[in-house]
């Protein structure tokens, strides 16, 4: 009897150390994201995002761990196996797609590990299916479909083509437009993920007479459709969420893109100290203007680095706590996180301008949504 | 759906057909004359996009960029040729294979290591830029009907180049019975290299225009090699004719399977069901297109019985 008291003595002491022996060592950061085919500079906007933030803040607590994905989910399920069980990262970040996000980070939270997801949002991991060890940085994938609804009320559209690759994130882009938008939907066409040539959709849009052509092409896919569609002819009005016109597209795209309006939840020109810090950090280091990826990327490092310093990922539930908090300058401004672990936060729509310089970029119109949460958080029993 | 709109997408369809014909003319002359499945047809597609891009880029000159396909497609195909596929004639099918992905991986990995992740974008040139009016509000994108024609005088020019030519009694002479052509007295090894890299320039051409079009990337000839091999199976392994057919049978069936059926099932099921359901059940269907010509002609549509 006396021994086994001792016993859990022991291992109770142990136990309150552990998190203090961790304190000495580097916390590791798992970032799996697409490095390669078309969607390689979305990938790298992450990384560097992040990394950016490391580097400001000068601190050795984290060491990142960087493998790409192909964008296939196999890959990023072995990946991700290999991570949690041979490198044993303490938290994981990093994937842009939504089918790869749901057949990674399910299985990872439920293993202990945390996932910060600096991009994808699908409504599955939202709701019902929302996780303790799951946190979103970026947004729920149907916050900026709503706004560009509430936009194309606003802009008068009555009768919108609607388009988008077949894929998780795909239908939440749809469905969050339909929720808000009050006219009727002319078309829903749902691409192949990854497709190139979009010949077929432009015949259709320009036989459709609809008044907006709303679309959700991230990568390689918005570029490849916003140069086939500066080439058909088409004039309909374009207009979206900032995936299909942001940093990464529009020097690919060009002039045709001036005008475009979409909605986001950051641009390069808010006016924040954050903001400011990690736009000239950015251009400085990278010899690029960021893309939305990076600043989420930014904000998600940044957000880890605010909760090591009241606790560390050893002990889960004060690092959960010291996550919840949100204790960091985001570069979007006001950022809090909902029950369900997204984000609540201001939703701006901006438009595609050309500098004097000739760059092209977004700037800030108007904010169309105050303190934003997502449609899914009630669903979320946490 | 009107006239015109049926008008623009078989347009698309013809113009995705004569695309996959360049792709496959190469990989149907290899298999029929050689006998080897050769994976990185794909990978010279993407050697001659790059090609393009730096020569476009370099000296902004378009022309000269498709020229540099071919050269360089045609120049790697030769090279490959007699460095690698030579030793695999006789070998088995599955020695072929893992030795023609083993170059799919190098020239894939020397290409990122030489210019990168990131993928290069080309624009369209000013004299091929805008629409073509045909009047009665049908309109299409110049670039396309570029490409349009551009396939449709290499399939001319093969054909002749078969039928006329002595070059092409030798292919067809050696598709038949290989033996018997260097019995008598024909430069076999020659005759073969040449094959490899008219095939490989075709390619190179094909990954060239569509560059333009899309982007320019890593890995980029791989789904067209897939769709590749579709053609050869469903036109009938060897045959240009075949390839030629095949081709415009998948480029049509996959661009009227994606503007056909989300319409025809909206019909009978909610609109937001339908469509998920019926994109995903056409980018299946030039697959269910060869499985039908399968069962209804296994040598595929010109395939002889061997």
């Amino acid at each position: 009897m006396k021994l086994k008291t001792l016993a859990l003595a022991a291992s109770a002491t142990l136990m309150a150390a552990g998190p203090a022996f961790a304190a000495g060592h580097a916390i590791k950061v798992g970032m799996i994201t697409t490095l390669s085919g078309s969607a390689a500079g979305l990938g790298a906007e992450i990384r560097d995002g992040f990394q950016l933030a490391l580097d400001q803040a000068g601190s050795d607590a984290i060491e990142l761990i960087v493998k790409d994905d192909a964008r296939k989910p196999d890959v990023a399920v072995s990946v991700a196996d290999e991570m949690i069980q041979s490198d044993k990262v303490d938290i994981m970040t990093g994937i842009i797609w939504s089918n790869l996000l749901l057949a990674v980070a399910p299985n990872a939270v439920r293993q202990g590990t945390f996932y910060l997801s600096p991009n994808a949002g699908p409504s599955a991991l939202a709701g019902k299916g929302c996780h303790e060890n799951y946190f979103n940085v970026s947004w729920q994938n149907d916050m900026l479909p709503e706004a560009s609804g509430e936009y194309a009320n606003t802009a008068g559209y009555k009768n919108v083509f609607l388009m988008a690759p077949n894929y998780p994130a795909g239908k939440d882009m749809v469905a969050g437009f339909q929720r808000t938008f009050k006219g009727e939907s002319a078309a829903v066409v749902f691409t192949k993920l990854g497709q190139k040539d979009y010949a077929a959709e432009i015949a259709q849009i320009r036989a459709s007479g609809a008044d907006a052509v709303y679309y959700f092409l991230p990568g390689g896919m918005g570029i490849a459709f916003g140069k086939q569609f500066a080439q058909s002819g088409v004039d309909t009005p374009r207009f979206g969420p900032v995936f299909s016109f942001d940093q990464t597209i529009l020097p690919a795209v060009g002039d045709s893109a001036i005008g475009i309006h979409n909605t986001t939840q950051w641009s390069n020109g808010l006016d924040n100290a954050a903001n400011k810090k990690f736009v000239e950090g950015y251009q400085a280091a990278y010899g690029r203007l960021p893309s939305f990826y990076a600043s989420q990327a930014y904000d998600t490092a940044n957000l880890i680095l605010g909760a090591l310093k009241t606790a560390k990922p050893a002990d889960k539930d004060a690092f959960r706590e010291a996550l919840r908090a949100a204790n960091f300058d985001s570069v979007r401004g006001d950022f809090s996180f909902g029950n369900n672990h997204h984000p609540i936060h201001d939703i701006y729509v901006q438009k595609v301008v050309k500098r004097d310089d000739g760059t092209l970029t977004n700037e800030v119109v108007a904010k169309v949504v105050d303190d934003m949460v997502d449609s899914h958080a009630a669903n979320c029993k946490m | 759906m009107s006239t015109v709109l049926i008008l623009e997408q078989a347009l698309n369809g013809l113009q995705f057909g004569v695309m996959l014909f360049m792709m496959s003319a190469g990989l149907t002359l290899v298999f029929g004359v050689m006998g080897l499945i050769n994976l990185a047809h794909g990978s010279l597609y993407m050697i001659g996009a790059f090609a393009a891009a730096v020569v476009a880029t370099w000296t902004g000159s378009f022309m000269l960029g498709l020229i540099a396909s071919l050269a360089a497609a045609a120049a790697m195909g030769a090279l490959i040729e007699l460095v690698v596929i030579r030793r695999l004639y006789d070998r088995d099918h599955l020695d072929q294979v893992l030795a023609t992905f083993a170059l799919i991986l190098i020239l894939s990995e020397g290409t990122r290591y030489t210019f990168g992740s990131l993928p290069l974008y080309l624009n369209t040139p000013g004299w091929l830029s805008g629409v073509f009016d045909f009047g009665g509000g049908l309109v299409y994108p110049k670039y396309r009907l570029a490409i349009i024609f551009v396939g449709l005088i290499i399939a001319a020019g093969l054909f002749l180049l078969i039928a006329k030519t002595r070059l092409g009694i030798r292919i067809r002479a050696g598709e038949s019975d290989r033996e018997m052509i260097a019995a008598l007295g024909v430069d076999i090894s020659k005759l073969y290299t040449i094959v490899f890299a008219l095939g490989a320039s075709l390619a190179g051409l094909a990954g060239a225009m569509v560059g333009v079009l899309e982007s320019v990337e890593v890995g980029m000839g791989e789904p067209v090699l897939i769709l590749a091999f579709v053609v050869i199976v469903i036109g009938g392994i060897g045959s240009i004719k075949g390839a030629l057919i095949g081709s415009l049978l998948v480029g049509m069936t996959d661009t009227m399977g994606r503007v056909l059926l989300p319409p025809l099932f909206s019909q009978f099921m909610p609109p937001i069901d339908a469509v998920p359901v019926a994109s995903a059940l056409a980018s299946m269907s030039i697959y269910i297109l060869m499985a039908i010509v399968l069962i209804v002609r296994p040598a595929g549509l010109f395939g002889g019985a061997k």
